[in-house]
């Protein structure tokens, strides 16, 4: 119910025509001078979409920011998971507390204080030109790098927290036993630590992945203007064209997008009950 | 026992503070950021009574969804006039009633006449304040890099030749393609509130070739930029660049902040006070929008903002650096080359955003 009503809604608007008035949009159901309610819907809306390349573009560049920064993601957050996991008992709580702790501030503040490190003139040019590493400030502020910086630092945690659930409760002995038989720590990691921890990878990625396609202030507050991420098409085609049919269009084929990934992880994770 | 009483208490004091709630006077106002000194507010409750709810927007489009998703619950909200006038068409507003507005002979005809070009708005609404969206620079930085630069003409954002100079230390325009596009027919020499879209593919061949000059597309940010000398140039609107101007003042990082209303002429907005027709205070909305008219208070605002207002009765009333500054206030020949934004219909409100996606984004 959660999931359908908003999403019946946004089907609804999607199917009209914009019009200017409160509500800009036609009604879907007309009450005649019949009894019954005449249907007028329209798929303008979606043939709009794919009469103009820049909302495939979008959407591949979404797709393609999404991927980047969940795999960074995946890297950073399980070097971390990993060695919380590994830690004394003791350290573990602690740790584990750095992790969240972040949350305590608003999400907003905190990307407002990437803009601080980040700018021309902001704490981390000034601290690598002090020290003498470089000598013109690095242009980071207002680039893809610095949405890719934004992303991953946000979505971390969402990262680290499933994989720790993982890593934590994974069966020591079976490392032991690798070790005992003389598999290297390496392969041992790869061909053992991996394999158990897909249900966390795949948790944390999904996590991840989901949000950051749809994702529009990070995008908006750290990214240059040529970053074209789907959000913020939805963003303009709602504010600036009041169209409201089409913004909804878009949010449905984005969410159909993301409903595949959606599924192929439920069933891996039916699979891996049963 | 004791925690009967206690309860009792509780419930006895919640039932009287909801009564309190209902016997209370509002008035709910929607106002862009940073336009208004709270006195105004403060002493508004202190004369009738009536608590200001007083929250803050900053786009147009952002207020416009608000409103035409209907029962935003404000009573008194501030578009600015182009925005104002398909708001009227749509239904959103109601008309004054004159009869409760008697300051209303503080107005200034003369921004008047030029609000009523938008269509019947002197009916639904009376300006709150006005200005221009001119250029905006660090006078040091830009004398560092190109000598007698023009800063009087839009050539200083439009001509690739000059903006190219300026790259390096940060250049930003308003993220409006509304104000934006209009500036370029501007310098063109094209009519600046041209429909056509003929027209608006020249000024998106003017916006495509400063494109890789420009840092950044954002209506807020250049604010808080220009006054750090972040960036150096910026096409702003008027108020929020002396805005930038006395941050960097009372900072006193030897920054100097300067605006300047382009000689190709420049766009004037007009940001009006209006009730919408579901305001669940209308009353008060008119109680509110007659104080606002009052010389004293809307001096006290402008004072505090450096906006100029439409308020005739308020002008001896102003900082005199303020009212004979000509970038606040400007000559009659000055007004005179000013232009007022086009009320786009939805066919060319898409040229307009689609030819901003393709110059902002390269797609």
């Amino acid at each position: 119910m959660f999931f359908m009503l908003p999403f019946i809604f946004v089907l609804k608007i999607s199917l009209a025509e914009p019009i200017m008035a409160i509500p800009p949009y036609t009604a879907l159901l007309e009450w005649g001078d019949s009894l019954l309610p005449s249907i007028r819907a329209s798929l303008e809306s979606y043939l709009f979409l794919f009469s103009d390349s820049l909302y495939i573009k979008a959407y591949l560049s979404s797709l393609k920011i999404a991927i980047i920064s969940t795999i960074l993601t995946l890297i950073i957050g399980y070097s971390i998971a990993y060695s919380v996991a590994k830690a004394p008992t003791r350290w573990r709580g602690v740790l584990l507390m750095l992790v969240i702790l972040p949350f305590w501030t608003s999400f907003l503040i905190r990307v407002y204080a990437w803009i601080g490190i980040l700018k021309t003139e902001g704490l981390l040019n000034l601290a690598l030109m002090s020290i003498g590493i470089i000598d013109k400030p690095l242009i980071i502020m207002n680039t893809d790098l610095a949405v890719y910086i934004g992303i991953v630092y946000s979505y971390l945690p969402f990262m680290i927290l499933p994989l720790y659930a993982n890593l934590e409760k994974m069966d020591m002995s079976l490392l032991e036993a690798a070790a005992d038989l003389g598999c290297r720590p390496f392969k041992t990691f790869w061909t053992v630590t991996i394999p158990l921890s897909i249900p966390g990878i795949l948790a944390g990625c999904f996590l991840v992945f989901i949000p950051v396609m749809g994702e529009f202030v990070i995008p908006d507050l750290l990214g240059g203007t040529k970053t074209l991420m789907i959000g913020k098409v939805l963003w303009t085609e709602f504010f600036y064209n009041r169209d409201w049919p089409v913004a909804s269009a878009v949010a449905i084929i984005l969410l159909a997008l993301l409903v595949v990934p959606i599924m192929l992880y439920q069933k891996s994770q039916e699979k891996a009950i049963s | 026992m004791k925690n009967k009483l206690n309860s009792l208490f509780i419930a006895g004091a919640l039932v009287f503070s909801a009564q309190t709630a209902i016997a209370e006077e509002v008035v709910n106002v929607l106002n862009w950021s940073d336009y208004i000194d709270e006195q105004v507010n403060e002493d508004f409750t202190a004369a009738t009574g009536i608590k200001v709810v007083y929250d803050v927007f900053d786009s147009n489009e952002v207020l416009e969804a608000k409103l035409l998703a209907g029962g935003s619950g404000y009573d008194v909200v501030v578009p600015s006039s182009s925005f104002l006038a398909r708001q009227i068409q749509a239904g959103v507003f109601q008309k004054l009633d004159k009869s409760k507005l008697s300051n209303i002979g503080n107005m200034w005809s003369d921004i008047e006449d030029q609000v009523a070009q938008f269509g019947p708005l002197n009916d639904y609404s009376v300006n709150y304040m006005w200005g221009t969206t001119g250029i905006g620079y660090n006078e040091g930085m830009i004398n560092e890099r190109m000598e007698n630069a023009p800063t009087s003409s839009l050539a200083m954002v439009f001509d690739p030749d000059v903006v190219s100079k300026f790259a390096d230390c940060g250049v930003h325009l308003l993220n409006a393609p509304t104000e934006i596009i209009p500036a370029a027919l501007a310098y063109l020499g094209e009519d600046p509130r041209s429909t056509d879209s003929d027209v608006i593919a020249k000024a998106e061949a003017v916006l495509t070739a400063v494109r890789p000059h420009i840092q950044k597309f954002h209506s807020s940010q250049y604010i808080d930029a220009l006054a750090n000398g972040d960036i150096c140039l910026v096409v702003g609107w008027s108020g929020d660049i002396f805005m930038a101007q006395y941050a960097a003042w009372d900072a006193e990082n030897g920054v100097e902040i300067v605006y300047s209303i382009p000689e190709e002429g420049a766009l004037m907005w007009f940001d009006q006070l209006a009730v919408p027709k579901d305001a669940p205070n209308a009353e008060n909305a008119h109680k509110y929008i007659n104080w606002i008219m009052d010389p004293e208070q809307i001096a006290t605002a402008t004072n505090y903002v450096w906006y100029a207002n439409g308020n005739l009765a308020s002008q001896p009333l102003l900082d005199e650096e303020l009212l004979n500054d000509p970038a606040v206030y400007p000559t009659p020949e000055v007004m005179a080359g000013l232009y007022i934004s086009p009320t786009y219909d939805a066919r060319s409100q898409r040229v307009i955003t689609r030819t901003w996606t393709k110059v902002t984004t390269g797609q």
